[in-house]
């Protein structure tokens, strides 16, 4: 039976608190432009301009039909070179964060623009109708009367795609970027204890996201019976 | 911008001498399909149970597949995957564990993932198979012990027919999802398609044509297993009810 030994970790926690920053820095940069850039594609999955609706729907249908993994490693191996040679970029900067970020973004707004499509789909067509005979234009509709309406719906849905998120950042791993679990795995090589840290790091992640996601289900209670 | 194609490069031999780089790729593919397709099987086994458990009236047994549900789905997969890889050895009682360590590495990384991507994968089918069962009229069940039936034969002949039907599409989602997940395996060494992807980055020099292959790889099997979802869903589709959730 393994002798447990848990002294390496008070004095690797301003490491791990550094990696951890780097976890949150990538889910909360991931969120917002995936959110932005997910809202974009839902509204033109919607419109009825067709070229603008096959783009989003064949956007969202590969970026979901291939691993998150796979996403990475073309963020990390293949876009960097391709930047490089293309805008001449100084060779073998270290772009891993950017990449990672840019990488995640893209992912997640695949999956974050089928949520917002559902909650716009969700609202009455009665609204968009009394907006426009107010003599609003759809672009007035869209963002005054029907988006607000969605997105208070979605609130719940995107939160958790964001703890989601969080869970997923751990596998910047591939980059060997240091983040919170990248972190915790360094720590536990060096020193020899990996069965510890990957332990402590396990327990860290759960608290974090179970925490989390009663937050928002007790938000989500809160809308329903509002 | 001076990059050369060269799509050939799939029928060359590799430098190691075992066949050509196309045969990689198809190993890599083998991996991919036999792991996510038995970690399925294991899956639905227990996310069934699970399932069950949580709609009991048992504090003790629907607590502990809340738990079970709680743990497996609030640790990020690549962090379970490796606690199943470096640590679980550790903790077995220590012949168990060095007969695990002193296997075959490529069973050791196979059965891991293997065990992580089931129990991952269960957690979820269990919220499906529980919101499933909770979908029902609370009249069927109320029916079935009214007729005399215990509470397991309520279970066996009135809640489950019903509930397994209705579980089928969202189950199709959770079915695509472990095949995109198993690509997260790469990352304990084990040479299932992504992994393969990375070493023919290396070994070809011809990134483009090794990442755009194996991501058309995730893309059939997508593609496969929407179409044969799509299928069983037409054949248990209860009538009346409108199709999907």
């Amino acid at each position: 039976m393994h002798e447990f030994d848990w002294s390496s970790i008070p004095n690797a926690l301003p490491f791990l608190w550094d990696g951890m920053k780097i976890s949150l820095e990538i889910t909360l940069s991931a969120v917002v432009f995936g959110i932005v850039w997910g809202t974009l594609l839902a509204l033109m999955r919607l419109s009825s301009v067709t070229p603008l609706s096959w783009f989003a729907a064949a956007y969202v249908n590969l970026f979901r039909a291939i691993p998150l993994v796979m996403v990475l490693l073309w963020f990390f191996l293949i876009v960097p070179h391709l930047l490089e040679s293309l805008f001449g970029f100084p060779r073998g900067s270290d772009m891993r964060l950017s990449s990672a970020i840019a990488g995640f973004a893209l992912f997640e707004a695949a999956y974050y623009s089928e949520i917002i499509r559902a909650g716009i789909q969700s609202v009455p067509k009665g609204q968009m109708g009394a907006a426009s005979a107010l003599g609003m234009t759809y672009g007035q509709a869209m963002r005054l009367v029907v988006l607000p309406q969605a997105f208070r719906n979605m609130v719940p849905l995107l939160l958790t795609q964001g703890i989601i998120l969080f869970q997923d950042t751990s596998l910047v791993y591939v980059s060997a970027l240091a983040d919170f679990f990248g972190a915790a795995y360094k720590v536990g090589d060096r020193d020899g204890r990996l069965v510890e840290l990957l332990l402590f790091a396990g327990a860290v992640y759960f608290v974090i996201c179970f925490t989390a996601s009663r937050i928002v289900r007790h938000y989500q209670n809160k809308l329903k019976t509002a | 911008m001076g990059y050369n194609w060269n799509w050939g490069i799939f029928l060359q031999p590799t430098a190691t001498g075992d066949g050509t780089y196309l045969g990689w790729m198809f190993y890599g593919f083998k991996v991919t399909i036999a792991l996510s397709l038995s970690a399925w099987f294991i899956a639905l086994v227990l996310g069934a149970v699970v399932g069950i458990l949580r709609t009991v009236p048992n504090k003790w047994l629907s607590g502990f597949a809340t738990a079970y549900v709680e743990v497996f789905r609030n640790i990020p997969l690549l962090v379970q995957l490796f606690l199943w890889y470096f640590v679980m050895p550790e903790l077995l009682p220590e012949n168990l564990g060095n007969a695990f360590k002193q296997s075959n590495p490529i069973v050791q990384q196979f059965l891991s993932s293997m065990v992580c991507l089931a129990l991952f994968t269960s957690a979820r089918v269990a919220e499906q198979v529980r919101s499933g069962i909770n979908s029902l009229p609370p009249g069927q069940k109320n029916a079935g012990l009214a007729m005399g039936f215990t509470l397991s034969q309520t279970y066996r002949y009135v809640l489950l027919p019903m509930a397994v039907r209705l579980i089928v599409p969202p189950l199709t989602s959770e079915f695509l999802n472990i095949f995109k997940n198993s690509a997260v395996c790469s990352t304990i060494g084990l040479l299932e398609l992504a992994a393969q992807g990375r070493q023919l980055v290396d070994y070809t020099a011809q990134p483009y044509e090794s990442f755009i292959a194996v991501t058309l790889a995730y893309l059939l099997i997508n593609v496969v297993v929407m179409f044969g979802m799509r299928w069983v869903e037409e054949q248990v589709r209860v009538p009346g009810y409108i199709g999907g959730k």
